[in-house]
């Protein structure tokens, strides 16, 4: 028998033999959690890779991996692998035309799709891309007159038939792998130009998970919900590479729509989610909050009062007085207990957060109530593994310390270098880009701009590239400016302006949920979008926010010339379909800048309103135009305080 | 991609010569036409063309004056509800009627009502045949859930949801009833266009794959002309064009029906 646990098939098949009964992944469907044990999996993934491989599979070949988070698709991943294959997730969120390029990049012959609307994306994108031939998919809805398309069924059906006819073949196929053949290719989303293949190996997803799982003393006993985008480097890391690791359980959601729900009632004891869900949860707990009864409110005022007092201490095992630790008690019973639980998070022993910067009130909002919250920081080039805060030094503007096995450093312009067993092998067909991310020494280079506090921790200021001046020569972040912006309810998303230029000025994309319902409870009546980001009663809203971050810059040294001037509220939310934000919801600086190069030129040329006309492009192809006069609001900017002497 | 071949079978429902007439408003007047098995079938018109006279005497809410349906060989003078829903014939309606305190689930389990053989006392105490048949009809039930995407919703009462929802409830409710035949009335009536998308989908996947024939009343001729098989086109009461889209969409009684007609 082979011993060796340095391929993920490999580890799937230890899991199988040491732990057969163990669950190892559930889903919802109709209604009630099905569980697969250990064993179960190995016996699906068998069938999966052995009809793969009737069908032509073959060592070394992609096979793309489409859909919301169902266990076949993660099997597949790991059929594919069992074959020496290699799995490409990408975001089933993307519109055909977008698949085209990765299908192509990636040449991909091989589809396994969730349902029909990912075959119709396939079929659609099938006429440009010239290898794709097999598309297999798990939900038979609607598909039942389609031709040239398999289910995942009668994959599995042909895939018996073939282990039968082929004995030994499997196992044989296993066998062949290498720890250092590449496992997974993971697209990053492209902040810049196209996507690229970011190729990683079994070697370097086990490292990376076995490093998570020590630090955190993850076992099998533990419990998380996949919920997030399995093209994400953050999603494979947790759900996959630490999955086969420590052999723990993943439950798949019954749908989109009701993560809410399904986390309550499977109350996982590890949760890993980016801000952007952490603020959503604690927005809807916050509205059902002001619906409640005036006790209930009371109650819930009181005691977050105290929990904001002494319960991230209490959490981090500070020293804390008696009183307080009474009312935390108290408090833990009647209040943080119960809201726990409407979270889904009672049994959670540790959640991170990763992907941007998580706003100081929210991080302390989760802590406080004894959620044992921390940041993490990684890459796709990185399998998402770089830095971890450890228990009991959790900070809120550091990432952390850098995690085992990972060597890093400080480069030139203070961009953070990083070397280790879980850095990528190569991005796919582009050796330039390659050699370029890399240095002589072997570290890769994050691109982002960072620096090591005295504790060894590491803090993130922003993006290399995007770290500007302005005309006078001050340092100018536009991240960092536009994070302390997002981190208002009100505010979506932000864009900052400011490089070469002689002040600030900003993009705003109101929330539409949180300013809803504010104009509501005002009474203040309004069409859409496009109507109530307009309203002057939602602007002066948002100037209160900008004047608020002024006055907090201006006490921060150097960044204190990058108090935001002058600010519009867009007429439309920025949009992945529109290519203004990438599939992970990060701003697309340069192509937002010269979309709306117009605007640009009205804030910094002084003028009060401007008319804009944008095209708007909806998932499923169609557009429409949204037309808009926005009126441009100045906002009071401070003089600086305590600036340090140059 | 999608195929538009169904499998029209024969002739299940036949109406003769229907006239229906309240007081001296005359609703209905000489109406005939059919419905095959699998197919889906619109009844288009102006406002008072008496679409929804028309579903209410094939389900048997109004009884006709003259005329005859035949359903299924047996042929009588009118329908009657309850005889039409045994018989496998469920509906929605033009303005919702849900029970808007109840839960979606509890919603759509009262479309299982006709399935339920167990009594009062059996289902009060909870045991043998009324405890199987609840697992059974809520499998049923979950399966529908599932079909229509409206799993986050199951414990939300109704009268919360938005009214796009809210009707695709209702057409939950209905296929529970695991109909053999659906009537909608104006199913897409008061959506926005990605609801009426919603529902189109939802409407053809039904039909796929469940085989079931549908008789449905739309306003948005863009949608009856996308998704139905046949179309009958009612003006005033009378019948003024019967066939496929295509045909339909040529015959000038219609375009002056619906365009207007100098005079």
């Amino acid at each position: 028998m082979d011993e060796r646990q340095d391929t993920f098939p490999r580890l799937l098949l230890q899991h199988a033999r040491v732990r057969p009964e163990h669950p190892a992944t559930r889903e919802k469907d109709l209604g009630i959690w099905q569980t697969w044990s250990w064993s179960q999996v190995a016996d699906q993934v068998r069938a999966l890779a052995c009809g793969l491989a009737a069908d032509g599979f073959r060592r070394g070949m992609h096979l793309a991996i489409i859909g919301d988070n169902r266990p076949r698709l993660y099997w597949s991943m790991l059929a594919a692998q069992a074959l020496g294959g290699i799995a490409v997730p990408m975001y089933q969120d993307a519109p055909a035309a977008d698949f085209v390029y990765v299908l192509n990049d990636a040449e991909i012959a091989y589809a396994n799709v969730e349902d029909q609307e990912q075959v119709d994306k396939m079929l659609e994108a099938q006429p440009q891309v010239a290898t794709l031939r097999h598309i297999y998919f798990d939900d038979p809805r609607g598909l039942r007159n389609y031709e040239h398309v398999s289910s995942f069924d009668d994959l599995q059906a042909r895939g018996r038939e073939f282990d039968l006819a082929h004995p030994g073949w499997y196992d044989a196929e296993i066998a062949k792998g290498e720890t250092d053949d590449v496992s997974v290719m993971l697209y990053t989303s492209g902040t810049t130009g196209k996507p690229k293949g970011v190729c990683l190996t079994h070697g370097a997803f086990i490292a990376a998970g076995r490093g998570g799982c020590d630090f955190d003393r993850l076992t099998e006993r533990d419990s998380i919900l996949s919920y997030l985008p399995m093209a994400w480097v953050g999603d494979h890391l947790f759900s996959f590479g630490q999955w086969l690791v420590a052999g723990f359980t993943i439950n798949c959601p019954e749908s989109g729509d009701t993560v809410m729900t399904d986390l309550r009632e499977i109350g996982p004891t590890y949760y890993f989610a980016p801000p952007r869900v952490f603020e959503n949860l604690l927005t809807t707990v916050m509205i059902r909050m002001e619906d409640a009864g005036s006790i209930k409110r009371g109650l819930f005022r009181h005691f977050m009062a105290v929990a904001r007092r002494c319960g991230a201490e209490i959490l981090a095992g500070k020293p804390v007085a008696a009183g307080d630790r009474l009312q935390y008690w108290l408090g833990n019973l009647l209040v943080y207990g119960p809201l726990r639980n409407v979270l889904g998070m009672s049994r959670i022993r540790i959640a991170y957060t990763a992907g941007a910067a998580i706003g100081p009130d929210l991080f302390r909002f989760y802590r406080s109530i004894g959620i044992n919250l921390k940041q993490l920081y990684g890459q796709t080039e990185t399998c998402a593994y770089v830095c971890l805060q450890p228990d009991g030094e959790v900070k809120l503007d550091s990432v952390g310390k850098p995690a085992p096995e990972v060597d890093l450093k400080i480069g030139a312009g203070g961009e953070v270098l990083v070397r280790g067993p879980m850095l990528l092998r190569e991005y796919y067909k582009r050796p330039d880009d390659t050699a370029e991310s890399i240095d002589a020494d072997g570290y890769f280079r994050t691109g982002d701009a960072g620096l090591l506090d005295d504790g060894g921790h590491l803090k993130i200021i922003d993006r290399a590239k995007d770290v500007g001046k302005l005309a006078n020569g001050a340092m100018f972040a536009p991240n960092y400016i536009e994070n302390k912006l997002k981190f208002f309810p009100h505010i979506k998303e932000a864009v900052a302006f400011g490089h070469d230029r002689d002040r600030v000025c900003a993009f705003i994309n109101i929330d539409m949920g949180s300013v809803g319902n504010w104009a509501e409870r005002r009474g203040l009546a309004y069409s859409g979008y496009t109507d109530l980001a307009q309203k002057a009663e939602v602007r002066a809203l948002i100037r209160e926010c900008v004047e608020q971050i002024n006055a907090e810059l201006a006490g921060e040294g150097e960044l204190a010339d990058s108090q935001v001037h002058r600010f519009l509220i867009l007429h439309k939310e920025l949009d992945p379909d529109d290519d203004e934000l990438t599939r992970t919801r990060k701003v697309r600086r340069g192509f937002v800048a010269e979309k709306y190069g117009v605007l640009i030129d009205a804030l910094y040329g002084g003028k009060q309103v401007e008319h804009i006309e944008t095209l708007v492009r909806f998932e499923d192809g169609r557009t429409n135009m949204v037309a808009a006069d926005l009126v441009i609001e100045d906002a009071q900017t401070f003089a600086a305080t305590g600036r340090r002497a140059a | 991609m999608t195929t538009h071949e169904r499998r029209s079978g024969e002739v299940i429902l036949r109406l003769d010569n229907i006239s229906l007439a309240f007081g001296g408003v005359k609703a209905l007047t000489d109406i005939s036409f059919d419905v095959r098995e699998h197919e889906i079938r619109a009844i288009i018109g102006p406002n008072g063309a008496g679409k929804s006279s028309m579903l209410n005497v094939i389900n048997g809410v109004y009884h006709p004056q003259h005329g005859t349906i035949a359903y299924r060989g047996e042929v009588r003078r009118s329908m009657n509800p309850h005889a039409a829903a045994a018989s496998g014939i469920a509906r929605t309606f033009q303005n919702i009627a849900l029970f808007r305190g109840m839960s979606v689930l509890d919603n759509i389990m009262t479309g299982r009502n006709l399935k339920i053989k167990s009594n009062f006392v059996e289902q009060a105490i909870w045991i043998g045949r009324a405890r199987r048949e609840e697992l059974e009809n809520r499998r049923k039930v979950e399966e529908v859930i599932d079909f229509l995407e409206i799993q986050h919703i199951r414990k939300t009462p109704v009268g919360r949801l938005p009214y796009g929802l809210q009707k695709r409830v209702e057409l939950a409710r209905a296929l529970a009833a695991e109909p053999s035949m659906l009537l909608l009335d104006e199913p897409m009536a008061g959506m926005n266009v990605e609801e009426k998308q919603d529902m189109c989908r939802f409407v053809l996947d039904v039909n796929e794959q469940y085989g079931t024939t549908m008789v449905l009343i739309e306003h948005d001729m863009g949608v009856v002309m996308d998704i139905s098989d046949r179309v009958v086109v009612l003006d005033y009461g009378r019948k003024i064009g019967d066939g496929t889209p295509d045909e339909v969409r040529g015959n000038q009684k219609v375009i002056d029906a619906y365009l207007g007609v100098a005079h």
